[in-house]
């Protein structure tokens, strides 16, 4: 099994009547909000904190894209890959992604993929997500009725530019080029592995399964929400003739721990409180955009609880998803996992047992946490736990979705720099 | 609403075929030809306005795609589609060199059709009408809303656009669609609408407006909470303007109604417009 350390670098200064005198944390976040001198620093521990999760033996670390988001300060994940890239040497560095319909063209991505897939030896995830309708639609002002069309377009545009060795023209519906050359080219062959963060939308879980992808389930809401979603997913990977290769899942949750689970309790409350209290406070009104949900979807949501479920953290947006949720709930609900190291790990093999995912994403580091209790978390986490879970798997099932680096004698080493 | 439910007023229904896709033809009345091409959320069911209108003239109403009765909208990827696609429609339906009211969205296509093809719009009628954009005087984000919220800016009165959405119930369900494929063909209009005009920028059409030499009348609802009522004077000052002729639009604000204002005052607006036709 794969224990990878997600971080969404949130803004952690929002301040404690943000819900109450602003319209949202996302597309409309008011600007006067963002302190650039603190954002220096929250970018610089951020860094740290994703630097020592590599230190600490996570088996790879995750950045992701969001826009005009309080509690994603990722514009450009490839910015914090790039640099991560210098500062780690084996962890899987997990791009969780670029929203392909955003980049114009979209071979900005093979470009910036490839580079990056250099950089750090053939350690780098392509994530491909659609994007959420607030990043894609509003921030973006991307039409909602055609953005799965031009991502799946931006995606053949990249596999092709990523593989075929003679320069060619493309000629899609929304994208014409006539001269495609990706200079330079990923050191994985024939490109890094593919994972795809998904809301839970049938046609991505159709979509991951014909490409073999990697279904990356990426909610706030936790295991116990999760687990419906997820029984979905292999439901269909079953009616398709699929295995249950629990690599070909990935999926997020929240962790706490500490010596003991009433340590954990105190020292998680607040972080816990602020992500899900002000980092989740969006208007419901960029919840969604005409078209961006397919009829399919459409129809299975109001048809299945399983979609329901599915729909609902698809749309992390929605005020009607969190609500006023108080610590006990998201303990209670499972958004976030606490307790001592024993008690993490027995839950954790729970979770990955019942929702048969080989791929899991830990955010440690969660709302307005500060480094020293992220490391703190992240440490224990890494010592106790990990040890506990991580031979999960890997008697019975063959990860083909990992990055296939060069060995270690071919790797370059930064030089140490005096600062 | 008299007219909108019951055997006697029943439009005639036959479909046509655009891009390869179907589109409903709903027509009722005698005389000459009247073409309507609705606003936001379409026509999902006959209207009052509708009935008015064919107490004098035949009245034909084609969907567009995407919207209730109509298909292919996925097919469309830009403005120029979309106004081949409206030519199309309006020819397949028998309408071509005919008056033509074009509403909200469906406002928008008759005015491009009208300035790209000076034979296929007799009289023109645009009621409130997408198309222009000032940054001083912006449209309202119909998309980004909450759906409670929809009705009340669709309409003057809230419960006028809530009924003429509203999923039909008791007798008039026994032959209509079930509630989940309403809500799918609900969806789908405003899908096809955001395909038309996200993100409710400039689409070009102030840079064809001239071109239009049919008569024209703009009619606006004074309370049109999507499209401010000042974008009547600007579609006026510019129609007609062009060195094909032409002559300026007239305006006409209809008291009380909002930017659907053939729901909101279905005899007002449908007495204005046969005045001017």
């Amino acid at each position: 099994m794969k224990l990878c350390f997600f971080h969404l670098m949130p803004y952690s200064d929002l301040p404690p009547d943000f819900k109450q005198k602003n319209s949202s944390v996302w597309v409309d976040v008011d600007s006067r909000l963002f302190d650039p001198a603190k954002g220096h620093r929250m970018y610089n521990e951020f860094l740290d904190e994703l630097e020592f999760a590599a230190e600490a033996g996570f088996d790879g670390i995750c950045v992701n894209e969001h826009h005009s988001n309080g509690y994603g300060l990722m514009p450009s994940p490839n910015l914090m890959a790039s640099v991560l890239a210098r500062r780690t040497r084996d962890a899987a560095i997990i791009v969780m992604g670029n929203s392909l319909a955003l980049y114009n063209p979209p071979t900005r991505v093979a470009e910036e993929f490839a580079m990056l897939d250099c950089l750090s030896g053939g350690r780098l995830v392509a994530g491909f997500p659609v994007g959420t309708p607030m990043d894609t639609c509003y921030a973006y002002g991307q039409n909602p009725s055609m953005l799965r069309a031009r991502y799946l377009e931006a995606h053949d545009l990249i596999m092709r530019a990523w593989t075929e060795p003679e320069p060619f023209t493309f000629a899609g519906r929304f994208n014409q080029l006539r001269y495609v050359n990706v200079w330079p080219r990923p050191v994985q062959k024939p490109h890094p592995p593919v994972w795809i963060p998904g809301g839970g939308s049938i046609e991505t879980w159709h979509w991951c399964a014909e490409m073999d992808y990697v279904y990356s389930y990426l909610s706030y809401l936790g295991y116990k929400a999760g687990e419906a979603t997820m029984r979905g997913f292999w439901k269909e990977m079953e009616r398709l003739g699929k295995d249950r290769n629990p690599y070909r899942a990935g999926f997020l949750q929240f962790v706490g721990v500490a010596e003991s689970r009433a340590e954990a309790l105190r020292i998680y409350r607040e972080p816990a409180e602020y992500f899900y209290g002000r980092c989740l406070h969006v208007n419901p009104r960029w919840a969604t955009a005409p078209g961006y949900m397919s009829e399919a979807s459409i129809r299975a949501r109001a048809q299945s609880m399983v979609a329901q479920a599915a729909a609902r953290a698809a749309a992390p947006a929605g005020q009607s998803a969190y609500g006023n949720v108080t610590f006990e709930e998201i303990i209670d609900q499972g958004y976030v996992i606490v307790g001592s190291p024993d008690e993490v790990a027995d839950q954790l093999r729970e979770v990955v047992v019942n929702l048969n995912v080989g791929q899991l994403m830990l955010l440690l580091q969660f709302g307005n946490m500060g480094r020293d209790l992220a490391m703190y978390n992240t440490e224990l986490f890494q010592r106790r736990v990990a040890p506990q879970i991580r031979g999960m798997f890997d008697d019975r099932w063959e990860n083909r979705w990992w990055p296939r680096a060069l060995p270690a004698e071919k790797r370059a080493v930064p030089r140490e720099v005096r600062a | 609403m008299t007219a909108a439910r019951g055997e006697s007023s029943r439009p005639q229904e036959s479909a046509v075929t655009v891009n390869g896709a179907s589109c409903r033809v709903w027509q009722k009345g005698e005389g000459k030809p009247l073409g309507f091409l609705a606003g936001l959320g379409g026509v999902p069911r006959w209207t009052e306005f509708l009935d008015r209108l064919a107490g004098s003239r035949r009245v034909v109403v084609p969907s567009l795609p995407g919207f209730p009765g109509g298909l292919g909208h996925d097919s469309l990827d830009d403005t120029a589609d979309w106004i081949a696609m409206t030519l199309d429609l309006l020819e397949a339906s028998g309408l071509e060199g005919a008056d033509l009211i074009g509403a909200s969205v469906g406002g928008m296509l008759a005015a491009e059709a009208a300035a790209f093809s000076h034979a296929t719009v007799g009289r023109l009628v645009l009621i409130a009408p997408f198309g222009l954009y000032e940054a001083g005087d912006p449209p309202a984000d119909v998309f980004a809303q909450p759906a409670a919220a929809v009705p009340g800016l669709l309409c003057a009165r809230a419960e006028a656009a809530a009924a003429h959405l509203a999923a039909p119930e008791g007798e008039d369900a026994m032959d209509a669609m079930d509630a989940m494929e309403w809500t799918v063909q609900l969806a789908r209009a405003n899908e096809a609408a955001a395909r038309l005009l996200w993100p409710l920028g400039d689409r070009g059409l102030r840079k064809r407006l001239h071109r239009i030499t049919a008569p024209t009348l703009v009619l606006w609802g004074e309370r049109d909470r999507i499209l401010p009522p000042s974008y009547a004077k600007r579609f006026a000052a510019a129609i007609g303007t062009g060195s094909s002729g032409g002559r300026a639009a007239s305006v006409k604000r209809i008291e009380g109604a909002g930017h659907l204002a053939y729901l909101d005052e279905p005899e007002a607006t449908a007495r204005a417009v046969l005045e001017f036709v």
